[in-house]
């Protein structure tokens, strides 16, 4: 048990690390993306720049995130 | 073959194999500062014999989940997962590179790390096992193990996608990876100190790009996967990949400029190379 706690936990930092924003806001994204390619919500040709598009958003909102921690913390 | 896909053929190549080599460099200069400081604060025997396990157990990591990959995994299921990862560590490097270039976060330093690592080598008891000082051992398997993970990581992904441009894409970033190895050693070795003068959050910007690029182009590619089943295209198809590096450096650049001008931090001091010297890490 304490061995796949363990591991559970490498991977955790191996994969997501310090900023699991990134993380949540990518695995968001293609999930969207998904969305999108399966409803035909959007003309197919689209669907790539939305995604490239969620990605500046989730590192942007990543970084703005942390921003305001530092600015709540006083840096 | 035409001369327009042999010129994208070298293009691709010659990207993967300086990505590959930048992302592995920064890697073994961490490691090497680690098995450096064992070394001379423990044992070299300890140190140069676990580096020695963690090779083996990456070789052997390598090999099985690579060959795994190759045999088990469609197309267009490797593209999502290979490209949400190679997402997820190019966004995290390229989020550090941003932060440390705007001044929020100190550059990684690896004297001081060098000194806190020969601390805590110096405090810590002796135990001896298998006749090795059992704590130069395992901190040197540790720090090999987890950094060359990463470059494993990136070799067989970068490696595997490369597959496609080039029947020995593996090969080429394999072969990245261990002069970038090679590199450091000898470099290492000559100076006989800690790396300190590699502008790693430089090279960390500019692979934390090319990883988010790539990322990005195969993630987008393997939802194809929920669709047809087959690869979705890019407008412009490979070509996308350059837009998506420039589109990333405009962005990543005014985020860069919005957090100086936020804190008010010195260009000087958030410059991405400059204050290796003047921060811990």
């Amino acid at each position: 048990m304490r061995f796949l706690v363990g591991f559970l936990r490498f991977c955790y930092d191996f994969i997501v690390g310090d900023a699991w924003g990134i993380a949540a806001g990518v695995v968001a994204v293609l999930a969207i993306g998904v969305w999108l390619l399966r409803t035909d919500a959007v003309d197919r040709a689209f669907i790539p720049l939305v995604v490239a598009l969620g990605v500046g958003l989730a590192l942007g909102g990543s970084l703005l995130a942390e921003v305001r921690r530092r600015r709540r913390t006083g840096r | 073959m035409g001369a327009v896909a042999v010129m994208h053929m070298t293009a691709a190549t010659l990207g993967l194999a300086a990505a590959t080599f930048l992302a592995s460099a920064v890697e073994f200069v961490e490691a090497f500062t680690i098995v450096l400081a064992m070394g001379l604060s423990r044992s070299w025997r300890a140190a140069l014999t676990g580096t020695a396990a963690a090779v083996l157990a990456l070789t052997a990591v390598t090999a099985v989940a690579g060959v795994a990959l190759i045999q088990w995994v469609s197309e267009s299921v490797l593209q999502l997962v290979i490209g949400t990862l190679l997402l997820l560590f190019g966004l995290q490097w390229l989020r550090t590179a941003i932060l440390r270039a705007g001044g929020l976060a100190s550059l990684r330093d690896e004297q001081a790390a060098f000194r806190a690592e020969q601390e805590a080598a110096r405090v810590a008891g002796h135990q001896m096992r298998l006749g090795l000082d059992w704590m130069a051992f395992v901190v040197s398997f540790k720090g090999v193990f987890l950094e060359g993970l990463e470059v494993v990581f990136i070799v067989i992904t970068f490696g595997l996608s490369a597959t496609r441009y080039n029947p020995h894409g593996l090969l080429v970033a394999s072969g990245s990876a261990v002069l970038a190895g090679l590199l450091v050693a000898v470099v290492g070795v000559i100076a006989r100190r800690p790396l300190s003068a590699v502008p790693e959050n430089t090279v960390k910007y500019a692979v934390g790009l090319l990883l988010t690029s790539f990322g990005t182009f195969w993630a987008v590619e393997g939802l194809g996967y929920f669709g047809s089943g087959e690869s979705l295209p890019w407008p412009g198809q490979d070509w996308a990949i350059i837009g998506l590096v420039i589109g990333g450096l405009g962005l990543s650049r005014l985020a860069v400029l919005g957090l100086r001008r936020t804190f008010k931090t010195p260009a000087s001091l958030g410059d991405i190379e400059s204050c290796a010297s003047s921060s811990g890490s």
